[in-house]
């Protein structure tokens, strides 16, 4: 098969998987009697309609090359930050380093990635960004909780933007017996991401007794982790043919994926609650914020990134 | 619409989210004075930008003369926004501030106000000057909504040029009418009192 043949295959199936998703809920929809199942029903269909959206989304940008997929992503990473700074308490002393953050780091970043600068790119956030942004910080005079201010706008650079950017760096990565088909490999991670997500929460729906870390994530439960994180890591391995990865060498590396994905809900969940937050916004309708859809990606990426890197390139 | 109502809408909406949050009434077609807590120079497109396109024609922000008066500034008051400007600085002693937005009234559009008159660095309004009672005296049956525009004081500090990109919600309020015998400085407090009431509400 050609990579194209590929992605039309693997497109049709999630395609099929939604057209299903779309149905269950029609149908379950029409059963639900109490107010309790209305409101997961309803919720459930959100959720359906909102991955309809994007999907499409990502598939035009798929369509029209790089470029179109990166600005896609730098616009995740644009509206991500957004949510992520909204939450954060600052002080008018912080402006300059948010100005830095958005309209200097965010753009760089990704032209460093669109211009194949994979040694800058690699460092330019956690050295330069995380050196410059706090000693931007220091010429507005404010010293309170100095050391806390600069964590956060930290912290927002390297999860929105550094972290996020990485699922479209795949692109540059050079394999060999891969060629053309890096876009494959992009897909490949965010499937396995989200789909650990989506399988976790219809196991944890189904089977969860037992919470996992209810004052962190209430809706997770061992349950749902085991039979979801399992059942992706089998289908990542049964996808072993869109990827240059061996059928064990998939099994590993989509568990891998998975295990970051779960670290990245739960630390940034343990963020969110901390700000006194939900969910990071209201963006993608029964999912919340653009930040709750990325919140496994940006742990997933960069280690799936060097994973490839390092053994395949 | 104009494209350039568009494109600058559209700008903020990116910059700043403006998600608007019909608490207290919905947005129907009807003359309204709406009137907000002031803190940056984005306070005017982002109320407009949160009204649906339907009322944004009819729907006239009040702007100072000295700062929209001028320039690009000017054509994007009067052009894109289809602002009504305001003379702050009373260049003219005997010339009514408020003729203008009467002007308005009497044509039957609706107008944005800011009753504190200047830009704020608080997250709560400072107190109301008399422009809205005047107009809620000279025009009764026109709807008085609060509005509380929430977050916007961090995305643009006074004296900064860019924004700080940051969601933030526009709170439309329950509408507040002047009753019969009511004094100005009680009716202005009340007004006030309905957009610090919307600051305190639970996000939607």
């Amino acid at each position: 098969m050609t990579p194209r043949q590929k992605m039309i295959w693997v497109f049709g199936g999630v395609l099929a998987v939604l057209i299903v998703a779309s149905l269950v809920g029609a149908l379950l929809g029409k059963r639900a009697t109490s107010e309790r199942s209305r409101a997961t029903i309803d919720n459930l269909k959100a959720r359906v309609n909102a991955w309809w959206v994007m999907i499409v989304v990502l598939a035009i940008a798929f369509a029209l090359g790089r470029t179109a997929t990166l600005v896609l992503f730098a616009f995740a990473s644009f509206f991500a930050l957004r949510e992520f700074i909204t939450l954060t308490p600052t002080r008018p002393g912080d402006y300059v380093p948010l100005v830095l953050a958005f309209f200097v780091l965010l753009p760089a970043q990704y032209l460093l990635i669109a211009h194949d600068q994979y040694g800058t790119f690699a460092i330019f956030i956690p050295v330069y960004g995380f050196l410059l942004l706090p000693a931007a910080a220091t010429f507005a005079g404010d010293t309170h909780e100095f050391l806390e201010r600069s964590a956060k706008i930290q912290w927002a650079a390297m999860i929105c933007v550094y972290c996020i950017s990485y699922a479209p760096a795949l692109l540059l990565l050079k394999i060999p017996g891969y060629e053309d088909s890096n876009p494959l490999l992009l897909f490949y991670l965010l499937l396995i991401v989200q789909l650990s997500d989506v399988l976790q929460y219809v196991f944890g729906k189904l089977f969860g007794r037992t919470k996992l870390a209810p004052l962190v994530s209430p809706s997770k439960t061992v349950e749902g982790l085991i039979g979801g994180g399992l059942s992706t890591t089998l289908i990542g391995g049964a996808l072993a043919w869109m990827t240059p990865f061996t059928g064990l060498q998939a099994l590993a590396i989509s568990f891998v994926i998975v295990v970051m994905g779960v670290l990245g809900g739960l630390t940034l969940s343990a963020m969110k609650r901390g700000l006194g937050a939900k969910d990071w916004g209201v963006m993608i309708e029964g999912h919340g914020g653009m930040l709750d859809r990325m919140d496994s990606v940006s742990f997933a990426a960069p280690v799936f990134f060097h994973i490839v890197r390092y053994f395949f390139t | 619409m104009r494209p350039s109502s568009f494109l600058f809408t559209g700008l903020v909406k990116l910059l700043v989210g403006a998600f608007p949050r019909w608490i207290g009434c919905g947005p129907e077609p009807r003359q309204r004075i709406y009137f907000a807590n002031h803190t940056s120079h984005i306070d005017t497109v982002a109320i407009w930008a949160a009204l649906p396109i339907r009322l944004r024609y009819d729907t006239h922000p009040v702007a100072a003369k000295d700062y929209w008066g001028r320039g690009l500034r000017r054509y994007l008051a009067t052009r894109a926004l289809r602002a009504v400007l305001i003379d702050r600085s009373r260049s003219d002693p005997n010339a009514n501030p408020l003729a203008p937005l009467i002007e308005t009234l009497q044509l039957g559009g609706s107008l944005i106000i800011f009753p504190e008159g200047t830009r704020g660095s608080s997250p709560v309004p400072a107190p109301f000057k008399s422009g809205l009672y005047h107009l809620a005296a000279q025009f009764p049956t026109v709807q008085l909504v609060p509005v509380y525009l929430e977050n916007l004081h961090r995305s643009l500090p006074k004296g900064a040029l860019l924004p700080i990109p940051m969601t933030c919600t526009v709170r439309f309020g329950t509408p507040v009418a002047l009753e019969a015998g009511e004094v100005k400085e009680a009716f202005l407090e009340r007004a006030r009192g309905a957009v610090i009431k919307l600051a305190g509400h639970i996000k939607a």
